[in-house]
């Protein structure tokens, strides 16, 4: 430790020292506000615990692996709304990564600069309509136009495949995804648009002076210098899609089942919560919806633990341009 | 090799003319009506002072300039007799004709390896099979294969600044192009890489057009032919390199090469 020596004349150092006082304050409140969250956290964790034990004692990790859901007999699994949540989380991104990627490319690098910004606001726009907007919208004008579209072409031309067979109900877990995607689309895209933004100039006149066409030049130098903060995006959306509740419930069908066929209904973590909690007579009942929202939230963390080292193995490869995050 | 040099003897010679050529970025005029002939197969060097508009004249050569918006230009540059301001000229195969060093050293996220392919894989110049060859040519002359051929996929953002800008010059030496425009690549190198770097220029100036942007006078000297000097966005003197470091004929042109300019 270096003790200052004291300043000869008094006055700045009284003015320090009150500077001093106030910065000891500031610091202390700041460590205060950031250790609350932790301990939220913590709180969170601990009353999910207490809440699941019935169902954490009665089953263990077995929880996680069985499908049967009957209140009536009081037997729990889970595994059907696990699969349900990464299911039509995995089909969001599948839809909307080359989509938000394909609309913030035009943005940042074709689009006439006039309607950059008008494009950019709607996109983003989306992202403030309520989920039960998308739901009523879902249920009316998606999944009717899905039906006679989109489902029929499907099975038509894919219907050898399991994923396409079966029933067309129109709720339906494609349906839980398809919604999804649109709902994440403007998370992804906003922030795929602001990483692409600040990759320098260089990059792309480098590639273009290597004989790229702007197609390339994005493709090749802008794309691959923002990538961290591309996968970055992607997490965030599918943070997004993981817990998104009431849109989903309204598409999906709500069934505890695992179907191999998108057209058939499934059920999400975060919509058997909402839809049963209210109605959960039994304490296991109550135990096992709790126990669902302790692995929603393990699998909401481990996807983002993930995504961290995702994003870390991406960027080893340089130093620069991980600023983006 | 024998293939390329029997192309090189084929290939067209790369002279440069610059027809009253004038740019300006919005408002402000940046070159003013600049006109003289690059010859071919010579280096020949651009001088003056910071701003005054050398690299944008570089840039106006490959149209690099095309991509900052509300740019204007007048006049015409020609490479090859042929006007780069055409209505829909090719400009891939402008720019693959006309190579460039930037200014400052833009390497790509990428390996070294990868920076030194990417134009003949983006173009597909070379054969895959002959892709690690061409590597291996072009980082030895631009002087640093020594440095890197044990560590050639690691990241090239992990070279030393000067290291960077050699591997530049590698990466745009890969395309083969027939002129090579360089702007200031020896601004980041000690002495021994820039005598390195000198070496290659005049040993390329046999089969390319070279123009090279300098603040060194001796440099200037050393490996150009002739030279240009700009101030304030105006072509002030061009002339054969011995007359203008020994008898320019403007003032303004013996106060900048003397250092008393100002
Ligand atoms: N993208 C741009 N937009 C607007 N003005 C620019 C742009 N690039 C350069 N300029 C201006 O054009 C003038 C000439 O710049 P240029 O880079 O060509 O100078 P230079 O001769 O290469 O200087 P230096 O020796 O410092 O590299 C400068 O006044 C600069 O501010
Ligand atoms: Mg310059």
């Amino acid at each position: 430790m270096t003790v200052p020596t004291a300043p000869s004349a008094s006055t700045p150092a009284a003015a320090l020292q009150g500077a001093a006082a106030g910065d000891r304050i500031f610091r202390a409140l700041l460590t205060l506000a950031a250790l609350a969250i932790p301990v939220l956290l913590g709180f969170l964790v601990y009353e999910l615990v207490q809440g699941s034990e019935l169902a954490i004692q009665r089953y263990g990790f077995r929880f996680l692996t069985t499908s049967t859901w009957d209140p009536v007999t009081d037997e729990f699994g889970a595994l059907p709304l696990i699969f349900g949540t990464l299911l039509s989380s995995f089909l969001a991104l599948l839809i909307a990564v080359p989509l938000s990627l394909g609309v913030a490319i035009f943005i940042t690098e074709f689009a006439p600069s006039a309607i950059r910004r008008p494009i950019a606001f709607i996109v983003e726009l989306l992202a403030a309509i309520p989920s039960v907007v998308y739901g009523l919208w879902g249920i009316f004008v998606l999944i009717p136009f899905l039906r006679t579209t989109v489902f029929t072409f499907l099975k038509g031309t894919f219907g050898f495949l399991p994923f396409f067979q079966g029933p067309v109900y129109g709720q339906s877990m494609l349906a839980a995804g398809i919604i999804l995607a649109i709902m994440v689309m403007p998370y992804i895209m906003s922030v795929t648009r602001e990483v692409l933004a600040v990759v320098p100039a260089s990059q792309r006149e480098a590639a273009m002076a290597l004989g790229a066409t702007r197609w390339e030049a994005a493709w090749t130098a802008v794309v691959p210098y923002a990538r961290s903060g591309i996968v970055g995006a992607v997490i965030l959306g599918l943070g997004r899609a993981l817990g998104e509740t009431m849109a989903v419930t309204m598409l999906i069908g709500n069934r505890h089942e695992i179907a191999a066929s998108l057209f058939a209904p499934g059920y999400t973590m975060a919509a058997a919560i909402a839809n049963e909690f209210s109605e959960a007579s039994t304490d296991m009942h109550l135990a096992a919806l709790s126990y669902v929202a302790l692995v929603l939230f393990g699998v909401t963390v481990i996807v983002n633990a993930l995504a961290r080292v995702l994003i870390w193995r991406v960027s080893k490869g340089r130093q620069s341009g991980g600023a983006g995050l | 090799m024998t293939e390329r040099i029997a192309n090189s003897e084929q290939r067209t010679t790369g002279a440069i003319d610059v027809a009253d050529f004038s740019f300006s970025y919005g408002p402000r005029q940046i070159l003013n009506n600049v006109s003289f002939s690059m010859p071919s197969k010579a280096v020949t060097a651009i001088i003056g002072p910071s701003g005054c508009g050398k690299s944008t004249f570089l840039r106006s050569i490959n149209r690099l300039n095309d991509l900052i918006p509300e740019t204007k230009h007048a006049g015409d540059i020609l490479v090859d007799g042929r006007s780069v301001y055409t209505r829909g000229i090719d400009l891939v195969a402008l720019r693959l004709g006309v190579g460039m060093v930037f200014q400052r050293a833009n390497p790509f996220p990428k390996t070294i390896y990868e920076n030194v392919a990417y134009g003949p894989t983006l173009n597909r110049l070379v054969a895959p099979r002959d892709l690690p060859a061409t590597v291996e040519r072009c980082l030895k002359q631009a002087a640093l294969w020594d440095e890197v051929k044990d560590r050639l996929d690691t990241p090239a953002t992990g070279l030393s600044g000067g290291q960077q800008q050699r591997l530049c010059i590698a990466r745009a030496l890969a395309n083969d192009p027939k002129v090579l425009l360089m702007d200031e690549p020896c601004s980041a190198l000690d002495p021994i890489a820039t005598q390195r770097v000198e070496e290659l220029i005049v040993q390329l100036k046999a089969s390319y057009t070279i123009v090279i942007v300098t603040h060194n006078m001796q440099q200037a000297a050393r490996v150009s032919d002739v030279t240009g000097f700009f101030d304030r966005g105006e072509l002030i003197e061009f002339g054969p390199t011995e007359q203008i470091f020994t008898a320019p004929s403007k003032e303004r042109t013996e106060a900048y090469i003397t250092g008393r300019f100002g």
